[in-house]
């Protein structure tokens, strides 16, 4: 018979989320090693490399070189097979770091070898430990040449079918936070800042308990979908007119395009940390814009009381949306043989069939994979005519001059209405 | 019987509204505005005829209610002509003085205007004016009258203001078709820039600006002579047409609200405010952001003054302007429009009155009627001229001249 006094006891046994972040690869090492020293109070930090040279310089405690007899500590070599077999081959190693880890997030540089090789695999050996599992990487700048882009790609979409949640952040798009005179290592370096910097937004959003709360189920919900690409942008403003900030500095976001993701997001998680004077005007304020910007997403929000945040308020953004140009169905659902022929790392080990990145096909039956094909073969033929009945309202839109003839200046129809013409936001 | 070749009326077939005025030149041959007739225009789009059948029962209303104000008959207008296919540029012609004197004759000053008349317009394209400006002689630039000065070469630019020939043809047709004649057509942006300014003006150097509802003409006086005429096929329609794209309103209701709450910039007054548009018979209310309505206004207003900017500082002109800018059309209706003129223009802007004419107080203080008061003015200027300057009487002139000889 149990006592009146045992339910109090249940929540007391609701242990502490353990968090372990990995750094894999040169870049999520630097990653690692940025955001390590920025202060997690009760995360593990790990950082992997196949490269024990570079793996000394970081500054992360936590170390452990990956595949050292295949590669000798000399680095994977920029080739992703060979950074996927250096981790197949210290998968038990993988699986004893993960034990006892709740959340684990992998921070890594998609594009080179050990970060875009090793990534799949670390998250599919954490997913079988039974830790949530969150990838934060980097695409290559457009630099770094077609094969990289390429590499990064293929490693993005095996990655996206292993980890629960995937967060990019394009290279590409720092260039336009980056000057001029801006170094190709503080280029790099700020890359990783953004990087531990989103690392950091979601932890505090995890781990905060918030008036409002967000929780992991809300971060997948939103960044969940094979196909979805999604994007985060954290901003922090204090002062007087610190909502106004915060919502110029989120749409003058470069990683969200000035707006523009928001635009075309089907999901949107909101995440505000406030201190103790956070107002509910200021609340307000903040989700106008954007749920203006975006009008038919799905907006997951939170809020969170933090009394180090007094007179501050920072915002944390993840925006996800799902593409159109990739076709759903393919890479869960067609036939293993088929996908071993468009994967460019599967070409030697065939003996080693726990290699393959792709998610298992076996756990698929013929009528679960025929209704998924169907349910998502719909989905996507749905966008289509959404998109196609968009286009024409918003470019030829003339009211009642749409049968004069058009009054063109310098090759501007000037009938269109000029805040449209100039991109002028009314908000 | 009165005198009906002294009643001088103007027809402005506007796209917003129809409006007839009639003026006399009376004994001592001022002008004297006597009567005014307006219809709401439906059959006009950008200045230029859109629906015959509409536009020809509105002129006859508009010119049914002149009739009566002035209680006069009115048998023939000039008419106001504007469109996006109207053009103005400068031409120069030559002429060399033949006789032994080296006399300039008014017939040397006729040929040198004929040459710099003689221009290539496209096949369909017809001159609507060609309006004289400086004489030069032997190189000597500034003269405003050489006859009975010497020199070897006459030399003279004109202001030609061409427009499409089926085009201006069916403004005429809608009058012909009324029993009415049509004295002359007149480029609206000429007529509203006679109407409102003074001598001075011309002389100094002033832009007039004629904001109306489908297109906004353009002139440019300097030195007392037009240097520039144009016409953007832009105009109030367009602003009642963004406003109703941008705030998600019908025509009617945009239209309402440009004229009831709308203005040229916008203010920290209207930030953030909202007004809430009860709405028409079963319509429902409509909360609208002011900010934004001012916005889109704003926006157009300034792209409309830019482009004329661009234009007239290509060709040089915008410090030639000591008088300013004067703005008149119903446009000019909208507040804080001088001050954005002022800005972008980077000189004073006002609002232009019909002043240097009498007659109907409330016509002439209506910045929507320069235009007609303008034709009238044209009208009578014309008529001063003929009994010299005719096609007859010039014919006459040259038979008698060769007489003599």
């Amino acid at each position: 018979m149990s006592s009146p006094v045992e339910p109090p006891a249940e929540p007391a046994i609701q242990k502490k989320i353990i968090f372990k972040v990995f750094g894999l690869g040169g870049a999520g090492c630097n990653a690692a090693g940025f955001a390590s020293m920025a202060g997690f109070p009760g995360v593990e930090f790990l950082a992997v490399n196949t490269d024990s040279q570079s793996l000394d310089a970081c500054a992360v405690p936590g170390k452990f070189v990956l595949g050292a007899s295949r590669t000798r500590g000399l680095g994977a070599g920029g080739d992703p097979e060979l950074g996927r077999a250096a981790a197949e081959e210290d998968v038990e190693k993988i699986r004893s770091f993960c034990a006892g880890a709740d959340i684990i997030f992998l921070l890594a540089g998609l594009g080179g070898g050990t970060g875009t090789g090793a990534a799949p695999v670390f998250a599919r050996v954490a997913r079988e430990s039974g830790a949530l599992v969150l990838a934060l990487v980097t695409l290559p700048f457009d630099f770094e040449g077609d094969r990289r882009q390429l590499q990064a790609q293929t490693g993005l979409q095996h990655l996206k079918v292993q980890a629960d949640a995937v967060i990019c952040l394009p290279n590409r798009k720092l260039f336009k936070l980056l000057d001029e005179n801006t170094s190709v290592l503080e280029g790099f370096k700020i890359s990783n800042s953004l990087l531990a910097e989103g690392l950091r937004g979601i932890w505090r959003m995890l781990t905060q308990t918030g008036l409002i709360n967000v929780d992991f189920a809300d971060l997948c919900a939103v960044t969940r979908g094979r196909h979805a690409a999604s994007f985060f942008a954290t901003a922090e403003a204090s002062g007087e007119k610190r909502v106004e900030q915060v919502i110029e500095k989120l749409l003058a976001h470069p990683l969200l395009d000035g707006g523009q993701v928001l635009n075309e997001s089907d999901s949107l998680l909101v995440s505000i940390v406030g201190g103790p004077d956070l107002m509910m005007s200021e609340i307000h304020k903040l989700m106008e814009p954007l749920h203006r910007h975006c009008e038919n997403a799905h907006i997951i929000f939170g809020a969170a009381i933090d009394q180090a945040f007094a007179g501050r308020l920072s915002v944390t953004l993840i925006a996800s949306r799902r593409r159109q140009e990739e076709d759903p169905p393919s890479l869960l659902a067609a036939p293993p043989d088929k996908i071993e022929s468009m994967q460019f790392l599967d070409t030697e080990d065939k003996e080693r069939p726990a290699s393959r990145f792709v998610a298992p096909p076996t756990a698929l039956s013929d009528e679960k994979r025929a209704h998924i094909m169907r349910v998502q073969g719909g989905r996507s033929r749905k966008k289509l005519s959404r998109l196609q009945k968009e286009l024409p309202l918003e470019i030829v839109f003339k009211g009642r001059f749409e049968k004069s003839e058009p009054t063109i200046r310098h090759g501007e129809d000037l009938d269109v209405p000029t805040y449209i013409r100039r991109g002028v936001p009314l908000n | 019987m009165f005198d009906s070749s002294s009643i001088i009326v103007g027809l402005e077939m506007g796209t917003s509204k129809i409006c007839v005025v009639a003026g006399e030149v009376n004994a001592a041959n001022v002008l004297n505005i006597i009567g005014l007739g307006q219809s709401r225009s439906r059959g006009v789009r950008k200045g230029e005829i859109a629906d015959a059948s509409l536009a020809s029962e509105d002129v006859r209303n508009a010119i049914v209610e002149a009739e009566q104000m002035a209680n006069v008959e009115i048998r023939s207008v000039y008419l106001g002509v504007t469109g996006n296919h109207l053009r103005g540029f400068n031409n120069h012609g030559v002429h060399p003085v033949v006789s032994a004197d080296r006399e300039i004759t008014a017939e040397d000053v006729q040929d040198v205007i004929k040459n710099a008349k003689a221009i290539n317009l496209p096949v369909d394209n017809t001159v609507v004016h060609a309006i004289r400006q400086l004489f030069q002689v032997d190189g000597q630039h500034g003269i405003q009258n050489p006859v009975g000065m010497y020199g070897a070469r006459v030399e003279v630019d004109v202001h030609v203001v061409h427009g499409h020939v089926n085009r201006l043809k069916n403004s005429i047709a809608v009058v012909r078709g009324l029993q009415l004649e049509v004295d002359e057509i007149v480029f609206t942006g000429l007529a509203s820039a006679l109407a409102l300014l003074s001598n001075e003006q011309k002389e100094l150097g002033s832009l007039v600006i004629d904001l109306g509802a489908g297109a906004t003409g353009y002139v440019v006086y300097s030195e007392g002579i037009i240097k520039h005429t144009g016409v953007l096929a832009v105009g109030g329609d367009h602003i009642s047409n963004d406003l109703a794209y941008g705030l998600k309103v019908p025509l009617g209701r945009a239209e309402q609200l440009k004229i009831e709450r709308g203005g040229a910039s916008v203010d920290d007054s209207v930030k953030g405010q909202t007004i809430s548009s009860n709405g028409e018979l079963g319509l429902p209310a409509k909360i609208i952001n002011l900010e934004h309505l001012r916005r889109i206004m704003s926006l157009r207003l300034e792209e409309t003054f830019e482009l004329i900017e661009a234009e007239l500082s290509g060709l040089g002109l915008t410090d030639r302007l000591r008088a300013g800018v004067l703005i008149c059309g119903g446009g000019a209706r909208i507040p804080g429009i001088h001050g954005l003129a002022q800005n972008i223009f980077q000189m004073p802007a006002f609002l232009g009155k019909a002043n240097s004419i009498s007659g109907l107080k409330s016509a002439l203080d209506q910045p929507e009627f320069a235009t007609a008061i303008g034709l009238v003015k044209f009208g009578s200027l014309q008529q001063k001229r003929k009994p010299s300057a005719g096609l007859a009487g010039g014919l006459k002139k040259t038979l008698a001249e060769l007489f003599r000889k």
